[in-house]
């Protein structure tokens, strides 16, 4: 098979077109590159997914903590000491025999035009349910490095933002978020690498791979157990992601650099005790 | 285990309960938690071992092993750990078997990759195929060392080249205005010093490698996740002990006993801060 066929065949093999069996004798090493890199597709998509939504909830979650009244700071450490304390492997499990367990009821969902009719078995699909527990794993981890910036914003600079006369959502908008996000930012990218790679434990725990279509490293170990080489495909799924890293990287360096654009001199990382709030 | 254990469809409730937790099968379901801490246990030297000399390649006068070191180090954070788990325990086998083929059963010509097999001749097998269950399991867990080694030695390395970097410069100064070598600054300066700034980033470390043990289920080892999916699915009542997918219980314990660790090792780690930041003006 030429490669231009093995890329009509599998390159969207991951989300359901293409071929419906998987290369099973000649796999040649466009095939591997081709059905890998398709994929990477689910890995990309958990990722951005989880952290979009998995940001906005973690703010939420650090000023519950460090403002909130008792009622909202108790549940949200607790929720951080959950998701942070165990193993997001666990996790998965944990979540899959949960939402399997669900009554499989629908719900409603009034569009307009239309009504769409939401199913908790959509939960027990990695589409879904996987996407859930990430999303709640990057909240605590975000949640504790949002806490920890929050907890260190320069007194004066809220005393100054008094002192104009700021309060309530102006005061937050303009100096407390603003602030945090410059002082997170550094772990925050170090966690969203790591949540990009813990996507690769999604088909490998409870959640199962309907139709064969799975995530990159599902197809780079199906490679590796067909042809009784590891060393091509695996190779292969770590390139793949060391390229997906440095974009992350790239992209957070590029707002790093606006976040700090009105300091004097580039901020210099010194060394802190307790600094270095990563997985 | 207990007496009235011997006809267990007749008992109910607690006894039943009681019974049905001292099963065999739950007894060796605990004795994995065994294995969990023992590979932790054994994982820890050649982790550090591994970390310190990727550390001291990363500092070297000599740039092939600074590169070495940087390469090392940035490979493995930039691949997820689970690739790593699944790659190297077959890698190795295969790399050990290749050699003891080589070794053992020179007069075989045929290439060892064909087509899609993997063929060494019977003697090269690691472990040899009539060899005992436990010299097999005893084999997959230090293959599962190994790898542990390898991944947590990059972390490693890269705390403690951040740690000896944040040895403040006058202290090696100092020590070398004193006259002492480089290597009496090192070892009497530099490492005793370096613990200090390295212990954050270690306890880090050693709460990911807690959390990374689940997955020795994938290196098909019958470690907890194994039991809890084994014991926690449906039996129906061809089994002594029939019951529905308990699955969810067990998963949830096992959440219960990771939660426990972390929490414990946390508690742990706080107490070894407070004591060797003592007299160490860092600001907190």
């Amino acid at each position: 098979m030429s490669c231009a066929e093995s890329f009509s065949a599998y390159a969207f093999r991951s989300v359901g077109f293409g071929e419906r069996l998987l290369p099973k004798t000649d796999i040649t090493l466009c095939d591997q590159i081709i059905l890998i890199g398709s994929g990477m597709m689910w890995n990309v998509y958990f990722a951005v997914v989880a952290i979009l939504f998995g940001f906005v909830f973690a703010t939420a979650l650090a000023f519950a903590r460090v403002n909130g009244p008792a009622y909202l700071r108790l549940p949200a450490d607790f929720f951080v000491f959950v998701f942070r304390g165990s193993p997001l492997f666990i996790q998965f499990f944990f979540a899959y025999e949960l939402f399997v367990q669900l009554p499989r009821v629908g719900i409603e969902i009034p569009l307009g035009f239309a009504t769409l009719t939401a199913s908790t078995s959509w939960l027990t699909k990695a589409w879904l349910g996987a996407t859930v527990v990430l999303f709640l794993n990057t909240s605590a981890y975000s949640a504790e490095i949002f806490t920890g910036a929050l907890k260190s914003i320069p007194r004066g600079d809220i005393e100054a933002a008094d002192a104009f006369g700021m309060a309530g959502f102006k005061k937050f908008r303009r100096i407390v978020f603003p602030t945090m996000l410059r002082l997170a930012w550094p772990s925050y990218s170090n966690e969203a690498i790591f949540l990009f790679h813990s996507t690769a434990l999604v088909f490998f725990s409870g959640f199962p791979a309907w139709r064969r279509e799975a995530d990159g490293l599902y197809y780079a170990s199906y490679f590796a157990e067909a042809t009784f080489n590891p060393f091509v495909p695996y190779p292969i799924i770590a390139v793949y992601f060391v390229f997906f890293t440095l974009l992350i990287v790239g992209f957070f360096g590029l707002v790093s650099k606006r976040l700090n654009r009105h300091m004097a001199e580039p901020p210099k990382v010194k060394f802190r005790l307790g600094s270095m709030l990563t997985r | 285990m207990f007496e009235f254990c011997a006809d267990p469809k007749a008992i109910e409730d607690l006894k039943w309960l009681s019974c049905y937790l001292t099963t065999p099968k739950h007894a060796a379901m605990y004795y994995s938690i065994l294995t969990v801490l023992a590979l932790l246990a054994a994982a820890v030297p050649p982790i550090l071992f591994l970390g310190f000399v990727g550390a001291l390649a990363r500092r070297s006068g000599f740039a092939p092993f600074r590169w070495i070191g940087l390469g090392y180090t940035s490979i493995v954070r930039g691949v997820p750990d689970i690739v790593f788990f699944l790659f190297f325990p077959i890698a190795l086998d295969q790399a050990v078997e290749v050699l003891r083929h080589k070794v053992k059963c020179p007069e075989v010509v045929a290439p060892i990759y064909q087509g899609n097999d993997f063929v060494v001749c019977q003697a090269a097998k690691m472990p040899l195929g009539p060899s005992p269950q436990w010299v097999h399991e005893a084999w997959g867990f230090t293959l599962a060392v190994i790898t542990f080694a390898i991944v947590f030695g990059a972390f490693t390395a890269n705390t403690l080249h951040g740690a000896l970097a944040a040895v403040p410069k006058g202290q090696l100064e100092t020590a070398r205005a004193f006259g002492m070598t480089e290597r009496q600054t090192f070892w009497r300066i530099h490492m005793p010093q370096m613990w200090v700034y390295a212990l954050p980033g270690l306890s880090n470390l050693w709460m990911i490698l807690i959390k990374a043990t689940p997955l020795l289920f994938l290196l098909g080892i019958k470690d907890i996740v194994y039991w809890a999916k084994e014991l926690g699915g449906m039996k129906t009542q061809a089994y002594a002990y029939p019951h529905p997918d308990w699955r969810i219980w067990y998963f949830g314990a096992l959440l219960v006993f990771y939660l426990l660790l972390t929490w414990i090792s946390q508690r742990v780690f706080d107490r070894v801060f407070a004591r060797a930041s003592r007299g160490m003006a860092v600001a907190k």
